[in-house]
């Protein structure tokens, strides 16, 4: 295969490069020309790309799960986006039952914290039910076979819990602690929220990190990741440790919801769907199956998919184009895909595994 | 696992009581319960919610049945008593929650009603009782089923399913058949008058018994007629199929006019689910790639027609085309989309393939709805008139008549990929789905090979998305979801990947079925999810499989017993 590229240039790989030049013209040609127009001010461009980088921390911690998983297990967890939506989805009960009892006004620190844990307990169990009952029994099956499954499993919760929760909007409650905007130098501001977003993603990584580096489980996680049959024999559970890997992921995906709600303050059954595909965009785009990887991906992908659309294509005139930010998400997926599979940081995995 | 032989296993049985509950107590909270209430199987006895409960509870006795070291005999059905008993104390449990709590602010469909169907309408506490006593009865007849011999066993199994799709179906079959002078009697006999639907008592008895035995006769004379077909010579042989497809022909030919407008129209997206079903069962399920983005080019059918043919004139470009001129067009289009979307994806595989493909659907659709594009195809609002097209004099306007064309289209179809099946691309692609450096060792061009699937199945989805641009008149963006895309691969794995028949199977099951029963319209996806779980533990390679995919899946069982040996 590798051989086959390198000696002759076939009219497929040259058809790609056209396209990839002429998307690479299409994003300077537009950012000079709206740069040059000079519609935005220097504050509107500092608020998307704030927003963005809160976006992308959010993106980043669901990418950690589908690159913990796919470390390990070879799939992509397609049912990963769902986890995500349980987390938020109970924790918006949490919420508004301390809301309406008035505890999250006396308590609010304490409050928040409960909020996380239940979203974060819940999506743990989930993920749990979902190794041992869709996936585990796959092990050894062709590769169409979990995938397949793990599609299934994505709509079946979802629509479970459309079933059990019904079909509207529901608001998240306001929590007045991290309301409001924090000023900064001149007519710069954050939001508080971006900020707790940005920050608690932050720390939820460079946990993720200590723990995969330095725990016993963490170094039995990175030992399953290398070779399955080795690890057994050297004394590791793979089963149990294949479970603390989804949990491991599932639980930064809950934390991940309640974070896009404090932001969004929106819950809904079909929530998960878009973030979780910009998530694996992410962990693509980092390089899949590579924890930093998926960090620095999601960061990425947030700040381009924020700053994006209204720097590349309002210079060229399109209209309303934030409506095509999911767009310019995917074709980057695309792009990424083909000229570089590896991702950022990432080994060579979608042809050579694949 | 300590238990010996006849010794009964306390914790199995309560560890698939409580599994069995869980399922319950989700069917319920999801809603199906109460919204599956409204139908009737067998009229004013038993609703189509309550079978789902009673099946459940029959499952998990019979499973209780078999999971008894020695099956067969009295601990199997004391085992699924028990199991179905504590099945049905879950159930009571929930009922008393829902009753005394309210709980819709969170659960939406723990409703009173819900508490109403579970307890047989008789309160709290007597009802709960009766809901014990009945879960054990339906444990008892679990376990019963289980002990009974193989063949009887199927034919009950297969005589209950008759009554209950009867029964379901019955407003289709009384409509459909209402013009037969002479049915209508037996009919009504049958399903019982006025209002209520169902089946009438004696008319459920009358199909399980008859289903029954016919299903034991068949099984028992199936060789002798098998074996009689095949000692006639040839010639005659080979009149009698003709003459089963002649019949068949006449049956195409006719049911519309004997359906009425309402099933036609049911039989006609049907149609269209299928005609995409076989250009995604050549993607998926031929040469193995998990295509994921495949309402595209159903979209990109459609909206070509919509623009090519569109006369209200709100868009910039005014064509004012013939159907028959724009559909070539728009099928080449498609295909010519097929290529270029299959280009980027050549090397990429499985997880990857998918991925990517679920997002050039997404562009496409985002695309369909941004303002970017609204003066050329609409936007949110989609194109509207698009006239009817003409064919010979006759306007194909009406469900009846657009019957046809989908039935052509669908034929055509039928015929390419038979044809492609056992050409040698067809091999190649077989090849390709099997391993794809080997294959590509053999010779075979990958390139053209995997360009060619996408090109031919992007042909079959360009045209099901024409006819469905004339058949509605009008579309929208909305209409092009990724459901779509999953609605097609479920169809074709239910029915069996890389299986022609199996995508017609998969047709009737999952597109047919919930456009007849609407109640399950907004169960669909949930089942699908489901199902697709399901079938890909228990029968991955669908209902009716195709030859060598079966085989394929079923290696590493076929391996199994032989390592054990050694």
């Amino acid at each position: 295969m590798q051989s086959y590229r390198i000696r002759r240039i076939n009219w497929t790989d040259l058809f790609m490069w056209v396209v990839g030049a002429a998307l690479l013209a299409l994003i300077v040609g537009g950012t000079y020309l709206t740069l040059q127009q000079g519609k935005f001010t220097a504050v509107q461009w500092f608020d998307l790309a704030v927003f963005g980088l809160a976006q992308g921390s959010v993106y980043a911690l669901i990418a950690l799960g589908y690159t913990l998983v796919y470390g390990i297990l070879r799939m992509i967890n397609f049912a990963h986006s769902e986890i995500f939506m349980s987390g938020a989805f109970i924790g918006y009960f949490a919420a508004t039952g301390m809301q309406r009892a008035g505890f999250m006004q006396e308590n609010p620190l304490l409050g928040i914290i409960i909020i996380f844990l239940t979203a974060m307990t819940t999506s743990a169990v989930l993920a749990i039910l979902l190794e041992r009952i869709a996936y585990r029994p796959l092990r050894g099956a062709p590769r169409l076979v979990p995938l397949i499954t793990a599609i299934g499993a994505s709509f079946f919760l979802q629509y479970t819990f459309r079933g059990l929760f019904g079909t509207q909007n529901r608001a998240y409650p306001e929590i007045d602690v991290i309301k409001g905007t924090v000023p900064l130098f001149g007519d710069f501001q954050i939001q508080k929220i971006q900020i707790i977003v940005i920050a608690a993603a932050a720390m939820m990584m460079a946990f993720l990190v200590l723990f995969v580096q330095y725990t016993k489980t963490g170094k039995a996680m990175r030992a399953v990741s290398e070779d399955k049959s080795v690890a057994a024999l050297m004394g590791i559970d793979v089963d149990a440790i294949i479970v603390r890997t989804f949990i491991l992921g599932a639980s930064l995906a809950g934390a991940a919801g309640v974070l896009y709600c404090f932001m969004f303050r929106i819950v809904t059954f079909y929530m998960g769907f878009i973030p979780g595909i910009k998530a694996f965009t992410a962990a693509v785009l980092g390089g899949i199956g590579n924890p930093a990887g998926a960090m620095l991906g999601g960061l990425f992908l947030g700040i381009f998919e924020s700053l994006g659309p209204t720097l590349f294509l309002d210079g060229l005139g399109v209209p309303a184009p934030y409506q095509l930010k999911d767009v310019i998400a995917f074709t980057m997926l695309v792009m990424v895909l083909i000229f570089r599979p590896t991702g950022i940081l990432g080994e060579r995995l979608s042809r050579a595994k694949a | 696992m300590s238990t010996t032989q006849n010794t009964f296993d306390w914790r199995k049985t309560l560890q698939l009581g409580l599994i069995g509950g869980l399922v319950g107590v989700l069917i319920a909270l999801v809603g199906m319960v109460d919204e599956f209430d409204k139908r009737d199987i067998v009229a004013g006895t038993l609703s189509m919610g309550w079978t789902l409960l009673l099946l459940t509870a029959l499952i998990t006795g019979y499973f209780a049945a078999s999971m008894m070291p020695k099956g067969r005999g009295l601990p199997g059905i004391v085992s699924a008593v028990v199991a179905s008993a504590i099945f049905a104390v879950v159930m009571s449990v929930l009922a008393w929650l829902v009753d005394r709590f309210d709980l819709r602010q969170v659960l939406v469909n723990a409703s009173p009603n819900l508490v109403k169907i579970l307890t047989f309408e008789q309160g709290v506490p007597n009802g709960l009782f009766m809901l014990i006593g009945a879960g054990a009865a339906v444990g008892l007849l679990g376990g019963v089923i289980h002990i009974l011999p193989d063949r009887i066993r199927k034919a009950v199994a297969l005589g209950l399913s008759m009554v209950a799709l009867l029964g379901l179906l019955q407003e289709i079959i009384q409509v459909s058949l209402a013009g037969f002078e002479g049915v209508s009697k037996a009919l009504e006999w049958m399903f019982g008058k006025g209002t209520e639907k169902g089946l009438s008592v004696a008319g459920a008895i009358v199909v399980f018994i008859v289903v029954a035995a016919g299903n034991l006769l068949w099984n028992t004379n199936a060789p002798k007629v098998n074996a009689q077909f095949n000692k006639l010579p040839q010639k005659s042989r080979r009149s009698l199929r003709w003459l089963g497809y002649g019949i068949l022909f006449l049956v195409i030919i006719y049911l519309p006019a004997v359906l009425g407008l309402y099933l036609t129209e049911v039989v006609n997206s049907t149609g269209l689910f299928i005609l995409m079903g076989l250009g995604l069962n050549i993607v998926v399920g031929f040469a193995g790639l998990l295509d994921l983005g495949y309402v595209a080019f159903y979209a990109i059918g459609a909206y070509t027609v919509g623009v090519l043919t569109n006369f209200s004139g709100e868009l910039t470009w005014h064509f004012g085309w013939n159907f028959w001129l724009a559909l070539p067009v728009a099928v080449s289009l498609a295909v010519l989309a097929g290529v270029v979307l299959g280009v980027p994806v050549l090397n990429m595989r499985g997880d990857y393939l998918a991925i990517v493909t679920l997002g050039f659907g997404e562009i496409i659709r985002i695309l369909a709805l941004s303002d970017f594009l609204k003066p050329s195809i609409g936007g949110s609002q989609g194109i509207v008139n698009i006239p009817p097209p003409q064919f010979l004099g006759v306007l194909i306007n009406n469900p009846q008549t657009l019957y046809y064309v989908i039935v052509a289209g669908a034929i055509l179809a039928l015929f390419i990929s038979q044809r492609l099946r056992d050409s040698r691309l067809g091999r190649s692609w077989k090849a390709l789905r099997e391993d794809e450096d080997v294959a590509q060792a053999m010779g075979i061009n990958l390139v053209a090979t995997k360009l060619l699937a996408f090109a031919t199945g992007a042909a079959f989805s360009g045209l099901s998305g024409s006819i469905l641009a004339v058949k509605l008149g009008t579309i929208y963006p909305h209409s092009f979801a990724l459901l779509i895309s999953i609605n097609v691969l479920a169809l074709i794995i239910v029915g069996g990947m890389g299986s022609i028949p199996g995508v017609f199977v998969g047709g009737l099951l999952l597109a047919g079925m919930p456009e007849l029963l609407r109640e399950f319209a907004e169960y669909r996806l949930l089942i699908y999810g489901a199902l697709l779980v399901v079938m890909m533990q228990v029968r991955p390679e669908g209902f009716w499989p195709e030859a060598t995919h079966k085989r394929e899946l079923h290696e590493a069982e076929a391996v199994k017993p032989a390592e054990a040996e050694a």
